[in-house]
């Protein structure tokens, strides 16, 4: 019975917050800081983070491909992979780690201490004023993120696949570009959006959920990172499958995706 | 200037029974068979005020623990009620729903004679701001400095400019005895009675008609207890507002109210008693016969 609760009341929760979206959009001296700190603060760990995971990818498909003589295709299955999957996922990874427990124990905090009590006393919404800007934030900073993680994979994977491995920089590029399109690179961008949207409702859900004193506020910061996770991966799942078939039906109706 | 100037305030003399909501009690529907509920009358010049805000038999629950049982009473146009009870007999809680923080399980709140609930949301939060509120830990947002915290309410609900908004901030740090050296201060450098000043003016930036203070004396030293006293004795003075001072502190109440009400925990009454045990004036209260108010008064260890 929990479980049905518990999505019942994320669900108000977010018509709640699709009311305040359409309702009033947040001042600029509120959303500014919300997307310097989402965003820009966010772009060294998804940086890091992105070059390891090029380079280990390139390391781990260099050596299955080489044994089937195909090393020199190792461009198309870094740069696919990062683009279609991994760089979308990473990125949301790193906002859930990174913005969305802080997020979550940040609104938690508020709770215990009375302070969401202390807004709505002088008048302000709490779902418009601390919810809102975070939304859009992650909603709007996460295709950029992705982007940044793709970019910086990408060059971690050539790095290594080019400069250790040898592999020429030639067909590095070119069977990069005969195996991802343009449609893939539109795709992971829309499906990271996603994995934004369900990161700052499920973090921001949490907060206001928190239970009190500390230990309610590291619960609720736990919390919502395991939930954002298993949101992520399971969205993933969806879209890809969704995915796949949008390309067959723009496929079946001629329009040229790959 | 905020020394140890207090003086008791006056109360008007008992003349005849009070007309308070919690009178009623006794020829409702609610079992009523206790002889420990005290209803002293407490009739100063503010009885003919109008009634402000009303609980009209408010339970509140939270999952399964009941914190208020069919709780009624008024908090009339002018007067200083002061709540006082145990810790976690419900007062914060009472104080909540009658500044609509907190929405009743049962019963209904009332604001200047209409009911709270079923209001559209917009004019539920236009007229919370002619309530101003002092929390507990002054709550204090964080992430703001003295001066946004205060010009938080001003700049979210006022078309006011930032000249205005200052002058607003400057005058009511001065109201509160603060001086503009704390303006850039985060709640984080602030002591604790610096912390309550500025709760207090953050409450009164917008001019509210009605202003609550949860504990306001709680967590400070004596010296400091003193400055809070003198600031609500002062602020009712000089703004005319109607008060509701929830406090453990007896000095409070002796310098503040105009009327007391003592709440009792639930789980310390029989199935049938009101958890209003006594309402009356401030001498009232420290003169009662009633056991469960005068152990209280007097810090006795309660035994159960």
């Amino acid at each position: 019975m929990e479980p049905i609760i518990a999505v019942g009341e994320l669900s108000t929760f977010a018509w709640t917050l699709c009311r305040w979206l359409t309702a009033r959009l947040p001042r600029g001296r509120v959303l500014w800081p919300i997307l310097y700190e989402v965003g820009v603060r966010s772009v060294p760990v998804v940086c890091i983070t992105g070059l390891f995971i090029g380079m280990v990818l390139a390391v781990q498909s260099y050596d299955t491909l080489s044994q089937l003589h195909f090393q020199i295709h190792i461009g198309s299955v870094i740069n696919g992979t990062l683009v279609k999957e991994l760089g979308p996922v990473l990125a949301a990874v790193m906002l859930a780690g990174r913005v969305g427990s802080s997020i979550a124990a940040e609104i938690g905090t508020m709770k215990v201490s009375e302070q969401i009590d202390a807004l709505q006393a002088l008048g302000a919404d709490p779902v418009a004023y601390l919810v809102v800007p975070r939304f859009l934030a992650c909603f709007l900073m996460i295709p950029a993120l992705t982007m940044v993680a793709e970019g910086v994979g990408i060059f971690g994977g050539w790095f290594v696949s080019t400069q250790i491995y040898g592999v020429s920089s030639h067909h590095f590029w070119s069977f990069s570009d005969r195996f991802v399109s343009a449609f893939d690179v539109i795709t992971g961008v829309l499906k990271s959006m996603s994995f934004g949207a369900a990161i700052a409702v499920i973090a921001c859900h949490r907060g206001f959920r928190c239970g009190s004193g500390a230990e309610g506020v590291g619960r609720a910061a736990t919390e919502a990172f395991v939930a954002s996770f298993i949101a992520i991966l399971a969205l993933d799942f969806i879209l890809a499958l969704l995915t796949i078939q949008l390309m067959k039906l723009l496929l079946a109706l001629g329009v040229q995706v790959t | 200037m905020f020394g140890l100037r207090l003086t008791r305030k006056q109360t008007a003399p008992i003349t005849q029974p009070s007309p308070l909501k919690g009178l009623e009690f006794a020829s409702m529907e609610v079992p009523q068979t206790t002889a420990t509920v005290t209803r002293k009358a407490s009739v100063d010049r503010r009885e003919s005020h109008p009634v402000a805000i009303e609980l009209r038999r408010v339970s509140r629950s939270f999952g399964d623990h009941v914190i208020l049982r069919d709780v009624s009473l008024e908090v009339r146009r002018g007067e200083t009620l002061v709540l006082i009870g145990e810790s976690g007999c419900g007062k914060s809680v009472t104080t909540k729903l009658l500044a609509g923080l907190l929405e009743p399980t049962l019963g209904e709140v009332f604001w200047d004679g209409r009911p709270v609930q079923g209001r559209p949301e917009n004019e539920k939060r236009r007229d919370r701001l002619k309530l101003g509120y002092l929390f507990q830990g002054a709550a204090l947002f964080d992430s703001m400095n003295v001066f946004e915290n205060i010009a938080f309410g001003l700049r979210e609900n006022t078309t006011l400019t930032e000249l205005q908004i200052q002058q607003i901030v400057h005058e009511r740090l001065r109201e509160v005895g603060l001086t503009d050296q704390v303006i850039r201060k985060r709640p984080s450098d602030l002591s604790g009675g610096m912390k309550k000043r500025v709760g207090l003016a953050r409450a009164l930036a917008m001019s509210p008609d009605i202003v609550f203070y949860d504990e306001p004396t709680t967590g400070l030293d004596p010296i400091m207890s003193g400055v809070i006293n003198d600031l609500i004795v002062q602020t009712q003075a000089r703004r005319h507002v109607t008060s509701v001072v929830v406090t453990h502190d007896m000095n409070t109440v002796r310098l503040v109210a105009d009327r007391v009400i003592m709440l009792f925990p639930l789980n310390s009454l029989a199935a049938n008693e009101s958890q209003i045990i006594f309402e009356g004036s401030s001498q009232d209260v420290f003169e009662t016969d009633n056991p469960r108010v005068s152990q209280f008064v007097r810090g006795e260890v309660r035994t159960r």
